[in-house]
């Protein structure tokens, strides 16, 4: 679960770290009358949406007046925000970040991730900062820093003194990175992060440092236990299809070709998406159904992939293990009743109760297209894509 | 012989009164595994299945001489469980639990180092030696004994792998599902060294997946220390690029963390690689022969 940049300095703050002044807006006159209260000469406005790489798209910039602060701000309120990170149809901005600006010396990073690697949680850190850091990781990795902290010691104080050494910072700045190391660890920590990342973490005026840009995104296994954090989501920031087949216990991506696929577990619902592609038709999503799928949860699978107008066949991939075939079958022809389905539908029924969900589906007397197996289904549904066409 | 369970592992359930538990250790049992009781606190002292109940694994493990647990608590119940079985002394534990905090593996990790114990999981299918132990979820009756060791990360493509192996003759000696979860007990080193020291096992199917270093790190493990042969797949060549917010997750995984990436590594240090997904079982078939 991801939430917005003055939602993060809002939290890290709140374990000590220093961010800039700052508010957010919802429009021009909020917007000026922030940067009035901020005082100062030049303000930093920023969209406030879950996307990276707002830099590049024009939704950061420096004004010089309240005047400017208006402008920027009308600019990128109501207008679907381009970056490397959006996709082509951008993400709408509903509200901006205004701060005071402030001068920089230099770019550091600091960073935080659950490493596959070595299963810790592991300090990621960098004398580079700014937005060239996945550059230096893949030309420089020499200049990465990492450090696994024991999950029994937590992140020990001479684990960041020697970090910050690594980064360069000498004299008082050691401690003071120190510091906010400590506190980032805390954070990520108690509030059950999967990644936690200042970037810039910026050497300013007087030698202060501060978290200019911050980013965390949450463990939703554990959002149950961390109340305060759920209640960041912003519903807005995800995708509409997506958010609903969570509701139903479903695990749907939409993705951007037109064979869609209902699937159970997400190794198989993977697999399937490859042998689709392996005989060169194109996945249009991703969807499992997870164990225990019910009648209603296949309905619901349908109902979500078929809201997808590319969609001009579905591929229906069971390897029953704690599911059962004839739930699964019976839930298809509950669909197919119900749902008017006009697209050609391949399906691949194995493992529990196979021998009870076969005759259900031909039973029913609507067309399914039974398959023997996965390179059976992938041929048959690109076939059926092309009967279609 | 077989890897971790076998017929003579003496398996508890640890969660053994709820509605999944109790049909997975029916079916455990049907399959011919040795289930010798279950924990569910509180409710020690009852019978359960004809079997007894305990409040503690500590308890379960003097009384019946336990040596494998299954766990099937809850997922904000499970790291919990784990330790608990750690502590009593049981040599393998499984865990089935889907949706365990990743923060409390990284804590079971921690606790486990030094301990002796293998743990199955979380976010798995379970483990089966067929027709002598099954601790886990898996349909049982697509399993055969063989000779053919089997582990994967996903659970119904361990399932697929398993019926494209059977309906061309070929049978298991154990098929282990390590999780699908970014923290886990057992990674795929870990098995692969147990098959290869297994007599029984005369080659080794790996299937894994996108995202983590673990295949490519077993398969130059395997290069090294293997003399059996390993026929191998990453699920997630279409997959789209792992929607991400921050840097972190990039600057970690480096280059070869795609599906793709990670099977030319894996061929090139001499793993059988499957492109095509259902191919599995004829790709096994001819390395195999």
């Amino acid at each position: 679960m991801n939430i917005h940049e003055y939602q993060t300095k809002e939290l890290l703050r709140g374990y000590g770290v220093a961010v800039p002044d700052g508010r957010v807006a919802h429009n021009i006159d909020n917007a000026a009358t922030i940067a009035e209260e901020l005082g100062g000469e030049r303000w930093v406005v920023k969209a406030q949406i879950h996307a990276g790489g707002r830099g590049k798209g024009g939704g950061v910039k420096v004004a010089s007046s309240i005047d400017e602060v208006k402008q920027f701000t009308d600019e990128m309120i109501g207008t679907h925000l381009v970056t490397p990170q959006t996709g082509a149809e951008g993400r709408l901005v509903q509200r901006v970040l205004i701060e005071q600006a402030c001068n920089i010396n230099k770019e550091f990073y600091l960073g935080m991730v659950i490493d596959r690697a070595t299963q810790r949680i592991t300090v990621i850190a960098s004398a580079s900062g700014g937005m060239n850091i996945e550059e230096v990781a893949k030309t420089d990795p020499d200049r990465v820093i990492r450090e696994a902290v024991d999950p029994a010691i937590g992140l020990a104080g001479f684990q960041c003194r020697k970090i910050a050494a690594r980064m360069g910072f000498t004299g008082k700045q050691i401690g003071e990175a120190a510091k906010i190391m400590q506190a980032l660890y805390r954070c990520f920590r108690d509030n059950d992060a999967l990644l936690a990342e200042i970037n810039p973490l910026a050497d300013i005026d007087d030698g202060k440092l501060m978290a200019l840009d911050a980013k965390m995104n949450f463990d939703g296994n554990a959002m149950y236990r961390r109340k305060d954090i759920t209640e960041l989501r912003d519903f807005d920031e995800e995708d509409s299809k997506e958010v609903e087949a969570s509701g139903h216990g479903l695990n749907y991506i939409a993705l951007d070709g037109n064979v869609g696929c209902i699937v159970n577990g997400a190794g198989l619902a993977m697999a399937t998406m490859d042998a689709i592609s392996f005989h060169n038709g194109k996945p249009a999503n991703f969807l499992d159904v997870g164990g225990g799928a019910s009648p209603e949860k296949v309905g619901n699978a349908f109902r979500i992939v078929l809201q997808d107008p590319n969609v001009k066949a579905i591929l229906v991939n069971i390897f029953a293990g704690i599911n059962r075939c004839d739930w699964i079958a019976e839930g298809l022809v509950q669909a197919m009743r119900e749902l008017h389905i006009q697209v050609p539908i391949v399906v691949r029924l194995a493992g529990t109760n196979v021998e009870k969900g076969a005759p259900i589906l031909e039973a029913s007397g609507f067309p399914f297209i039974m398959a023997n197996n996965l390179d059976d289904a992938a041929t048959k549904v690109v076939a059926a894509l092309e009967g279609a066409a | 012989m077989s890897v971790f369970v076998h017929k003579h592992s003496r398996v508890i359930i640890q969660g053994f009164t709820g509605q999944h538990a109790t049909f997975h250790a029916e079916e455990s049992m049907k399959n011919g595994t040795t289930v010798v009781g279950g924990v569910t606190p509180g409710k020690g002292g009852q019978q359960h299945l004809g079997l007894p109940v305990f409040d503690t694994v500590h308890q379960a493990v003097e009384e019946t001489g336990a040596d494998v647990s299954g766990i099937f608590v809850p997922p904000p119940f499970a790291a919990d469980a784990i330790m608990e079985s750690l502590e009593a002394g049981i040599g393998v534990i499984v865990v089935i639990a889907d949706g365990i905090p990743v923060q409390d593996m990284v804590r079971v990790k921690r606790y486990a180092a030094g301990k002796n114990a293998i743990i199955i999981g979380p976010n798995t299918p379970g483990i089966i030696t067929p027709d002598a132990c099954k601790v886990g979820i898996m349909p049982s009756h697509i399993y055969t004994p063989g000779r053919i060791g089997v582990v994967s990360r996903s659970g119904t493509l361990n399932y697929e792998a398993v019926q494209q192996m059977s309906e061309l003759g070929m049978g298991q000696t154990t098929s282990v599902g390590i999780g699908g979860d970014p923290v886990n007990g057992t990674d795929f080193v870990t098995v692969l060294r147990a098959f290869e020291e297994d007599p029984e096992t005369e080659a080794v199917i790996m299937i894994g997946e996108i995202g983590g270093p673990q295949e490519v790190d077993a398969a130059r493990w395997a290069k090294e220390n293997m003399s059996k042969p390993v026929v191998g797949f990453v699920a997630g060549v279409s997959a789209p690029p792992g929607r991400r917010m921050g840097h972190a997750g990039a600057i970690i995984s480096g280059e070869a963390d795609t599906a793709n990436a990670k099977m030319d590594l894996m061929e090139e240090l001499g793993v059988h690689v499957v492109r095509n997904p259902a191919l599995i079982g004829e790709t096994a078939k001819r390395v195999f022969s």
